[in-house]
């Protein structure tokens, strides 16, 4: 079966290239199927969304560009080169809270940093602070994480992403567990950090205004086996209000077709 | 504060069933002696020194063995937590060996080391290490793997990981671990203390033995009070505070005990 164009318009070069990814699981005898001849190609400095149901291989897909996960066959480049294991060049943002209990907010976003030999102690410390105040938690430096609240800790799970400097940012469902209004000022926040530092974000989602929302393009995946689906582009000026209007439009269409993939799951099983 | 009265109160009445019984006459009083006849013992023997004596000597070798048992059953929790085939031996021995009662090792401990210090700190070290083996292997292995997950993306491998991430990570566990080896610990010392005799020293648990060769129940009953104490003091000011500050702070919800 043919995938459905999966390069991404415009001049710049491709920062991941996914190259006929699959990876199968036996949890229990019954063979998985997670992803199923999965390519895709993200350009440098775009914002990524990948949506589908539960269970269609998105967290898969993640841990396997982050190289947490081998594929079974196919490959993942990195800027032209073959992803073996994990880097600091692509983090991963974790629907929970994967702060460290033990350490406060600015032990967490130090942790990657003190792993950064190239750095001196001074730079580490700066560095620390700029991100806790990017994502406005300078008052909050010494707090432990069970202080915290779940906004609050996944601001602290982002500085902690951002501060090592990675070119890859992958998040799932960061947002998630939050509350709407919680959510709705995470979306300004990660839309402005990305437009002043212009990473290269995938971000797994199941929310359909919140592709459409944060995403330069939404890629569709349907589940049993995980494949991809289709791929909207969503050219939206930036940044983007979660409520507006024109929004609704496209986040319309991708609701449909997400439909679309849950009826032809329940049909071919 | 409610609770602390009603906790006081408890015990005044527990004390006051115990006196009338004994007033009624139904008993003897060498099999039962009146809780101020122990009062009176624990006093004079706090006194003349007997009984800081014997606890100075129990707790001496208690810390030493307990110290010795978390110091081998730590690093062999850790790695069987890693290794298939470790598990499958030394975890299995471990599991085996923690269910057998601490005084079945006293006769061997007899015959190895004879009625020596060495087989006091033997039977203590065999009480202790086996829980703490099977407390550590648990507490790693139930660290929530998106910790090393994040760790790993970082760039944290080897060394690094084990003493930055799995060590704090499993911290609240391994100390529910070094409780319930401290419990065994002192279970199987005073197990010890009973039934050998040695030269080197008198502890609580010998006071106890020789109360009840003088048929003196006062020293039995006022020795267990001592024993019971210094146990509940254990738990409450070493442990307890402890275990909860950091399954609290680490969100790893445990019984609180
Ligand atoms: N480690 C694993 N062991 C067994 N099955 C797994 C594992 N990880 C994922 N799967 C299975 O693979 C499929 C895709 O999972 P996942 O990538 O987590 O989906 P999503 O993130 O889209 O909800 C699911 O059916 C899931 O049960
Ligand atoms: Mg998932």
């Amino acid at each position: 079966m043919a995938s459905p164009s999966t390069s991404f318009p415009g001049e710049h070069p491709a920062k991941l290239v996914i190259n006929d990814v699959s990876k199968s699981f036996t949890p229990s005898r019954v063979l998985v199927q997670a992803l199923d001849n999965v390519s895709l190609t993200v350009a440098e400095g775009e914002f990524l969304c990948l949506i589908g149901p539960s269970g269609c291989g998105k967290s898969t897909l993640l841990d396997i560009i982050a190289g947490l996960t081998r594929p079974d066959s196919g490959r993942v480049l990195a800027d032209g080169k073959l992803v073996e294991g994990p880097g600091r060049q692509r983090l991963v943002m974790f629907q929970e809270s994967a702060l460290f209990p033990w350490l406060d907010a600015y032990g967490n976003v130090m942790f990657g940093l003190k792993l950064r030999p190239d750095l001196t102690n001074r730079e580490r410390h700066k560095i620390a602070d700029y991100y806790l105040e990017l994502v406005g938690l300078e008052k909050f430096k010494h707090a432990h994480v069970h202080e915290l609240s779940g906004g609050m800790k996944q601001r602290v799970a982002l500085a902690r992403a951002l501060a090592p400097d990675p070119q890859v940012l992958l998040m799932d469902e960061p947002f998630a567990a939050l509350d709407a209004l919680t959510r709705d000022q995470l979306y300004d926040d990660i839309q402005r950090i990305w437009m002043e530092s212009r990473k290269t974000i995938v971000f797994v989602t199941h929310n359909v205004r919140e592709a459409a929302c944060l995403g330069d393009r939404v890629v569709l995946m349907s589940p049993s086996p995980g494949r991809i689906a289709e791929i909207f582009e969503v050219p939206l000026p930036r940044p983007r209000d979660i409520n507006s209007p024109d929004l609704a439009g496209y986040a319309y269409r991708i609701a449909a077709a997400l439909k679309g993939t849950l009826v032809e799951g329940a049909v071919s099983e | 504060m409610k609770r602390l009265i009603i906790a006081v109160l408890f015990f005044v009445v527990l004390f006051a069933v115990w006196d009338l019984a004994v007033r009624s006459g139904r008993w003897s009083a060498i099999l039962l002696p009146s809780p101020v006849a122990v009062a009176d013992y624990i006093w004079s023997a706090l006194w003349d020194g007997t009984l800081i004596d014997a606890a100075w000597v129990t707790l001496k070798r208690l810390f030493i063995g307990y110290l010795a048992g978390v110091i081998i059953g730590l690093p062999l929790g850790l790695l069987t937590s890693t290794s298939q085939i470790l598990e499958d031996t030394v975890g299995a021995l471990a599991l085996g060996l923690q269910t057998l009662p601490s005084v079945c090792w006293v006769p061997l401990a007899l015959v190895w080391f004879g009625q020596t210090e060495g087989a006091m700190l033997f039977v203590v070290i065999m009480g202790t290490v086996w829980s703490v083996i099977i407390a550590t292997d648990n507490g790693t292995r139930n660290i929530p793997p998106i910790y090393a997950r994040a760790a790993r993306t970082m760039g944290s491998e080897g060394f690094h990981k084990w003493t930055r991430v799995i060590l704090p990570a499993s911290l609240p566990f391994l100390v529910s671990g070094m409780k319930q080896g401290w419990a065994f610990a002192w279970r199987s010392l005073m197990a010890a203390e009973i039934y050998v005799t040695i030269l080197t020293g008198f502890g609580l648990g010998h006071l106890l033995h020789y109360g009840r060769e003088l048929n003196a129940m006062e020293q039995v009953i006022g020795v267990m009070i001592v024993i019971v104490l210094i146990g509940w003091l254990a738990d409450r000011c070493l442990f307890s505070p402890w275990e909860r500050f950091l399954h609290r702070r680490w969100g790893t919800n445990v019984k609180a005990s």
